[in-house]
């Protein structure tokens, strides 16, 4: 069949409605439908498993299906970590039982001084919903290279040393997949905000 | 007028005082004097149980014409004393001693902070909790000794996120 003037009429027709079609589907239903969020990666993150504060063991097999956020750090630490800590306490509190099914991982980069115990006692000051991590020294490193997390020791008087770390704290959806950070400079409603987005988006 | 106007203004400076007196209940401002320093409110984070480290914090001010330097820092609430720098590059935060100590301007502050410059306790004998007071020593190059004792704040005060306790605004006139 040979494509007569009216194919043509009706083919270009057609093309011009998807045309229309496409602009309304990328200028204006974004616009109506609620900001999502940035588009999870899966370059940063990874499986491991830890000794939480309790002795049990956490892996990310169980978090699967459920989002989370990660900091790292250690108790030997006088500002940053106890700072964090509290402020995600004061997140997770704005919260309330929204956040119930959020798992907040507190790693330590410190694991031969932060044993099960030091982190159980340490985490009664913040909310209960933080679950402290540690482990042996290969099994916190790998998950802290998972996370691209910058970690160095740094001497201080006779034997004793602190560490430099990354400060941001990950927010991380059900598959695991790396969502955005927390900036340690972040605003309490940046950070509130940021993590009931991470909530709603399982 | 005028006495109504000064009337006026004396309610405003009796608000004012209530307003600053109930401030400083909170916040137990109080302050040292050492040769031309000032020493403005000393303070540290209540710690974690368990917690080793604690932070200590304070505004120092030279008035006079000649730099000093803090050079040491004790306190019997903990085995050992440091003075750090404390900050946040690209997202990592760094911390090192400052083996010079900390320099306080001619004629000008140097102020100890979350974030910044700090006094470590490492090796605390027991947390640190809110509403007490644990004394220190500090030391400078110039000025000499004096003792301290540091205001035990909430685990968050002064926090990152911006929970301001109104440590800058107590200089006195």
């Amino acid at each position: 069949m040979r494509p007569t003037r009216q194919h043509v009429a009706l083919a270009a027709f057609a093309a011009g409605a998807l045309g229309l079609l496409a602009i309304v589907w990328v200028v204006v239903m974004p616009q109506l439908r609620p900001d999502p969020g940035p588009t999870p990666v899966s370059t940063v993150g990874g499986p491991f498993e830890l000794t939480t504060q309790n002795g049990e063991k956490l892996s990310s097999a169980d978090l699967a299906g459920k989002p989370f956020a990660v900091f790292f750090g250690f108790t030997h630490c006088p500002d940053v970590c106890p700072t964090t800590l509290w402020d995600i306490s004061q997140a997770l509190e704005d919260l309330g039982s929204d956040a119930d099914d959020l798992k907040v991982l507190f790693v330590s980069l410190d694991p031969e001084r932060d044993t099960p115990e030091l982190l159980k006692s340490y985490l009664q000051s913040f909310d209960p919903r933080i679950v402290g991590l540690t482990g042996d020294r290969p099994s916190v490193e790998a998950m802290a290279r998972a996370y691209r997390v910058y970690w160095k020791k740094v001497p201080l008087e006779g034997d004793d040393y602190t560490l430099d770390h990354t400060a941001g704290i990950y927010l991380m959806d059900g598959q695991g997949r790396f969502v955005e950070m927390i900036s340690y400079q972040a605003s309490e409603k940046d950070r509130v905000e940021k993590l009931r987005r991470l909530v709603e988006r399982s | 007028m005028s006495t109504s106007i000064s009337v006026r203004r004396l309610a405003g400076v009796v608000a004012l005082a209530a307003g600053l007196f109930t401030a400083a209940q909170v916040a137990q401002a109080h302050e040292y004097k050492l040769g031309p320093l000032e020493i403005e409110h000393p303070w540290a984070r209540a710690t974690p149980a368990g917690a080793q480290v604690g932070g200590g914090f304070m505004t120092i001010v030279n008035h006079g014409t000649t730099a000093d330097r803090l050079v040491s820092f004790s306190t019997d609430v903990a085995a050992r004393g440091e003075i750090h720098e404390m900050a946040v590059k690209d997202g990592v935060m760094t911390m090192r001693p400052l083996a010079e100590g900390l320099e306080v301007p001619a004629g000008g502050e140097v102020v100890l902070k979350p974030g910044s410059f700090h006094l470590m306790l490492m090796g605390l004998k027991a947390p640190l909790k809110e509403g007490t007071r644990v004394p220190g020593t500090l030391t400078f190059e110039k000025a000499g000794t004096v003792q301290v004792e540091f205001a035990v704040e909430g685990i968050g005060a002064g926090g990152s996120g911006g929970a301001d306790h109104g440590h800058m605004n107590m200089k006195k006139q």
